[in-house]
């Protein structure tokens, strides 16, 4: 497997799983922020 | 004296070349784009002059030059501007003020979603390593994927200068052609018993502290992550806080009008700058287009995919349609899968599940870039 593809996947794996974490965690945040204060 | 003061007079036509003319033609066509078919016209418009402006002969108005005041007019706006980072950044605070992420807020967990949405622009940076664009190169075409255009002149102001002219207007006009490019998808990767799905009536009521509170720890968060990425969601979220909290409203609506106005406006002029035809005219300007398609193309993929799992997982409660609004086009892609809803039941209502899911892609498209920044500096590829 040549550099630029070794690159292009792991940047990928953890591009993709970064963004799907960080946004879950952010929804989940965001979920606690609503409890807290309901209105 | 008289042929000498002729030859002065008809200087620019003699230096007139063939690829100038050609980019005159790529100027015009986008002022037309945008005039009479109202594509992105705050951009293109200025892109599209700044493209003509350029390559006239003997203008100069990008002139390097090592001594300041001698510079092109175009190239001190550039230098001042782009290469420092400044005019996308400050579009995000306008863009920040300008953005509501309550319908977001009504349901959090649909964040998750807007994930998906930015899935093409990793995928497309392996294509464009294939076709032999350098690793920075291959992610700032990428980052077209993220239908975003600030966040597409930021990279590549940055790490594919040449790129910048190309990149930005890939961008732009494919996020204008998004009501074009995702129906056939949609309809492709769905069955209809699926378009059908109806969903429970979302209540788009959200607390006053949660909304102030919201893009402060967004910020927070994002930065401990992603600190690369600071300056783009830092001024994206400033710009929803200065709206949000509801005291400043005279910023916020500078922030909103003067502000980006201005910056837009010379924004668009310099990368119009940028498209001069030695730059502009190679084969791999075409390559750049046809990879933004691509990075379009596999985020709505993915968007829709991941919506028919959560379909699956929800017992059919979750319509997979709404996957496709998780890019940052904004509200466009909620405006297509509303449409695309209707077509198939037109009694069945997703607009407001679609914005969530848009103004999730707005903020997932900013993260997408900054994970990416993060995992850059992390393999020592940037410093």
């Amino acid at each position: 497997m040549d550099d630029n593809l070794k690159f292009g996947l792991a940047l990928a794996v953890i591009g993709m799983g970064g963004t799907l974490v960080t946004l879950s965690v952010l929804g989940l945040l965001a979920g606690l922020l609503k409890k807290i204060f309901p209105f | 004296m008289f042929e000498s003061a002729l030859k002065g007079f008809l200087e620019g036509i003699n230096h007139f070349s063939a690829g100038q003319a050609v980019m005159i033609l790529v100027g015009i066509l986008l002022i037309y784009l945008a005039i009479k078919h109202g594509v992105e016209p705050l951009l293109l418009i200025p892109i599209g002059f700044g493209a003509i402006l350029v390559n006239l002969p003997l203008t100069e108005l990008m002139k390097e030059s090592e001594i300041w005041n001698e510079k092109g007019l175009l190239r001190i706006i550039y230098e001042a501007g782009i290469l420092t980072e400044i005019f996308p950044c400050l579009i995000f605070i306008g863009i920040g003020a300008m953005a509501d992420f309550s319908p977001l807020l009504a349901n959090p967990r649909i964040l998750f979603l807007s994930a998906a949405g930015q899935f093409g622009i990793f995928l497309t940076v392996i294509l464009a390593l294939q076709l032999g664009f350098t690793k920075l190169e291959a992610c700032s075409i990428g980052i077209i994927g993220a239908c975003d255009g600030p966040t597409s002149i930021y990279f590549s102001s940055r790490y594919a200068r040449d790129l910048l002219g190309a990149i930005s207007v890939a961008a732009y006009s494919y996020m204008a052609l998004v009501p074009i490019i995702q129906p056939p998808l949609m309809r492709l990767l769905t069955t209809r018993k699926e378009r059908t799905t109806r969903m429970d009536t979302l209540k788009v009521s959200v607390s006053t502290p949660v909304k102030i509170i919201f893009p402060i720890v967004v910020t927070i968060f994002t930065c401990l992550i992603a600190p690369k990425g600071a300056p783009l969601i830092g001024m994206l979220m400033l710009g929803n806080f200065l709206k949000e909290s509801g005291v400043v409203q005279r910023l916020a609506q500078s922030a909103q009008n003067e502000l980006i106005n201005v910056v837009t406006l010379l924004l668009g002029i310099c990368i119009g700058a940028t498209m001069s035809a030695d730059i502009f005219l190679k084969e791999t300007t075409l390559k750049i287009f046809a990879l933004g398609l691509v990075a379009i193309v596999l985020d709505t993929v993915c968007g829709v995919l991941l919506g028919k799992i959560m379909y699956r997982f929800s017992k059919g409660k979750i319509n997979p349609l709404i996957g496709a609004a998780g890019i940052s086009a904004f509200p466009m892609s909620a405006r297509v899968v509303q449409r695309e809803g209707q077509r198939a039941d037109p009694q069945n209502f997703l607009l407001m599940h679609a914005v969530s899911v848009n103004a999730g892609g707005q903020i997932g498209s900013v993260m997408a870039a900054a994970i990416m920044l993060s995992t850059l500096s992390g393999m020592g590829i940037i410093s």
